[in-house]
C-alpha cells in the first residue's frame, strides 16, 4: 500500500511552484489564484480526513454518514441555485433531484449488495454521486429556461394550438436533457483509453490488485451514469413544471433573471 | 364609441382589462367588444396593448382584473386546449416547427392524411409539394403561410392574427392580407392587429383602436373616427407616436 507521508505531500507543492513559475513568466496574473485553490483544496480535504477519520470508527453509527449524505444534499443544491438562479424554487427542486437520485443509485448499489452499506463505503459513493451530477444539474437547468426564453413565440404557437403543457414542452425539454447526458455518455466510452479513471487510479495506488480496481471502478461508472440521468430528469421535469402554469401558459421569467442564463 | 354592427352576442367582449407590465399596465381598464363578423382590425401605437388584449382571447394571457367572454362565455371557465382549437392564432414572426411541413401540420392534428394536409395547403395558396420541404427553410412569407395553414388545422372559429406581416415582404403581405380576407368570407371571423394605418383601411370591417391600455375607439372601417375621441383622431390622422 503507498502511504506517501507529509514529507511526499510536500514534495508534491513542487508541481503548484511549477503552475505558480509558469503563470509568472507568462505574465498570466494567476499565482494568487492558483496558491489559494492548491491551499484551500489542502484545507478542505483535511478537514474531511479528520472527520472521516472519527467516522471510520468502529463504532459510529450509520446515521453519521446519512447525515453527511444530506448536507452534501444541501450544500449541491445551493451550488445549483448559485449557478441557475432564475428558476423559483430551485433549492428544493435541486435537493429533490438529488436525493431521488441517491435513492435509486445508492438503493441499486447497496439493496443488491453491490457494496457493504457502511460509513466507508456510503459517503464516498454518495460524494461521486453528487459531484458527478451537479454539473450536469446545472447544465441541463440554464439550458432549459434559456430554451423557453429564446423558443418563447415557438413554444406559445404550440400551446396555442391546443397543445398541453407537457407536450409543447417535451421537444425542448428533449434537446436540453440531451446536451447534458451527452458529455456524461461520451466520457462513460472513453475511459480507460485516454486516462485511467480517478477511484480506479486511487485503489491501484493504494495497492488493490487491477483487475479488482477496474470491478469497483465499473461500478462507480455505472453509479455517475445513472445518477447523471436520474438528476437531470427529476430537474428538467421540475422546471418544466414551474415554467408552465396549471392552464398551461408559459411563465414570463424575470428579464434580468433569464440575462444571466 | 361603440360600432354600430356589434351583434347582440359579440365574439369577444372584453370587460375592464388589466393586465400589469413593467412600469405601466400593458392594459389598463380596457372595455369593448369584438364584433361576430368579418375582419376586426386592432390597431395602436406600438406597445399600447393590442397584442396583449390578443392573448387574452386565447388564454395566453390572463388579466389581473376584469373578464373575456367568447360568445357569451367567460374564457376564464372554458378548458384553455379547446379553447386554443377554437380561437387560432398566428403570432408576429413565423414560428415554424423543426422539421417538414407535413409535421408542422401534423403537430396541430396527428391524424391528419396527405389529402387534408395539402387541401389545408391550398387554402393558404401553398402547393402540395411543400408538405415535404423543410419547415424551417422556408421565406419569411411561405413560412408564415404554413403557420396559417397549421392553425387551419385545428378548423378553428376565429384566428387571431398577431401583426403577421410585420417580418415578411410586399407580396407576402399583400398575400396574407388577401387570404385573412378569403378566410372571413369563408366563415371564419380574424382579429388582426397592426399599427399600420394603410394596412387597416385596406383590410377591416370593424376596428378596434387601442392606446395606452385602452380601447379608446370602436367602429365600421367606413364610419371610423366620426364621433372618436382626439388621441383616437390624432392617431388615425397619423400624428399620435
Amino acid at each position: 500500500m503507498s502511504d506517501i507521508g507529509w514529507s511526499g505531500l510536500a514534495l508534491s507543492l513542487l508541481l503548484v511552484a511549477v503552475a505558480v513559475g509558469l503563470s509568472l513568466r507568462e505574465r498570466l496574473g494567476l499565482e494568487g489564484s492558483i496558491v489559494w485553490s492548491a491551499s484551500r483544496a489542502l484545507v478542505q480535504l483535511l478537514a474531511i480526513g479528520l472527520l472521516l477519520d472519527v467516522l471510520l470508527e468502529p463504532d459510529v453509527s450509520i446515521w453519521w454518514g446519512w447525515l453527511w449524505v444530506g448536507v452534501m444534499i444541501v450544500i449541491a443544491a445551493l451550488t445549483v441555485r448559485r449557478r441557475a438562479p432564475l428558476v423559483p424554487g430551485i433549492v428544493w427542486l435541486a435537493v429533490l433531484a438529488f436525493a431521488g437520485s441517491a435513492a435509486v443509485t445508492l438503493g441499486v448499489l447497496f439493496g443488491f449488495g453491490v457494496f457493504d452499506l457502511e460509513i466507508r463505503t456510503l459517503i464516498p459513493l454518495a460524494g461521486l454521486m453528487i459531484g458527478n451530477s451537479l454539473a450536469a444539474t446545472v447544465l441541463v437547468s440554464r439550458r432549459l429556461v434559456a430554451e423557453f426564453d429564446d423558443k418563447r413565440e415557438e413554444v406559445e404557437a404550440r400551446l396555442a394550438l391546443g397543445q398541453p403543457a407537457d407536450v409543447a414542452a417535451h421537444p425542448y425539454v428533449r434537446e436540453s436533457l440531451r446536451t447534458a447526458l451527452i458529455p456524461q455518455i461520451e466520457t462513460t466510452k472513453a475511459v480507460g483509453l485516454i486516462a485511467l479513471p480517478g477511484a480506479m487510479t486511487g485503489l491501484i495506488l493504494a495497492g488493490v490488485d487491477p483487475i479488482d480496481a477496474v470491478q469497483v471502478q465499473a461500478a462507480v461508472m455505472y453509479l455517475v451514469l445513472g445518477s447523471v440521468a436520474t438528476t437531470t430528469t427529476v430537474m428538467a421535469l421540475g422546471i418544466r413544471r414551474r415554467l408552465f402554469t396549471r392552464d398551461h401558459r408559459l411563465v414570463r421569467l424575470e428579464a434580468q433573471a433569464v440575462g444571466s442564463v | 364609441m361603440q360600432d354600430d354592427c356589434i351583434t347582440a352576442t359579440p365574439l369577444f367582449a372584453f370587460d375592464d382589462l388589466t393586465v400589469a407590465g413593467v412600469g405601466h399596465p400593458r392594459l389598463d381598464g380596457a372595455s369593448g367588444a369584438i364584433p361576430d363578423d368579418g375582419v376586426t382590425v386592432l390597431v395602436g401605437p406600438s406597445g399600447s396593448g393590442k397584442s396583449t388584449l390578443l392573448r387574452c382571447c386565447n388564454r395566453l394571457e390572463i388579466p389581473d382584473r376584469g373578464a373575456v367572454r367568447f360568445r357569451g362565455d367567460d374564457v376564464g371557465g372554458l378548458d384553455p386546449l379547446s379553447l386554443r382549437r377554437r380561437v387560432g392564432m398566428v403570432f408576429q414572426r413565423p414560428t415554424p416547427f423543426a422539421g417538414t411541413v407535413r409535421d408542422n401540420l401534423c403537430v396541430a392534428e396527428p391524424e391528419l392524411t396527405d389529402d387534408e394536409a395539402a387541401t389545408t395547403l391550398a387554402r393558404v395558396g401553398l402547393v402540395t409539394s411543400f408538405l415535404d420541404r423543410d419547415a424551417r427553410a422556408l421565406s419569411g412569407g411561405e413560412a408564415q403561410r404554413v403557420c396559417l395553414a397549421r392553425t387551419l388545422v385545428t378548423v378553428p372559429e376565429v384566428v387571431l392574427m398577431d401583426e403577421v406581416t410585420s417580418s415578411v415582404d410586399p407580396a407576402a403581405r399583400t398575400a396574407l392580407e388577401d387570404l385573412a380576407r378569403e378566410l372571413a368570407s369563408g366563415g371564419v371571423r380574424i382579429a388582426w392587429v397592426t399599427h399600420d394605418l394603410d394596412q387597416m383601411r385596406r383590410l377591416a370591417d370593424h376596428v378596434l383602436v387601442v392606446i395606452a391600455g385602452r380601447i379608446v375607439h370602436a367602429g365600421t372601417a367606413e364610419m371610423l373616427g366620426a364621433d372618436a375621441p382626439v388621441e383616437a383622431r390624432r392617431f388615425l390622422r397619423g400624428e399620435a407616436a
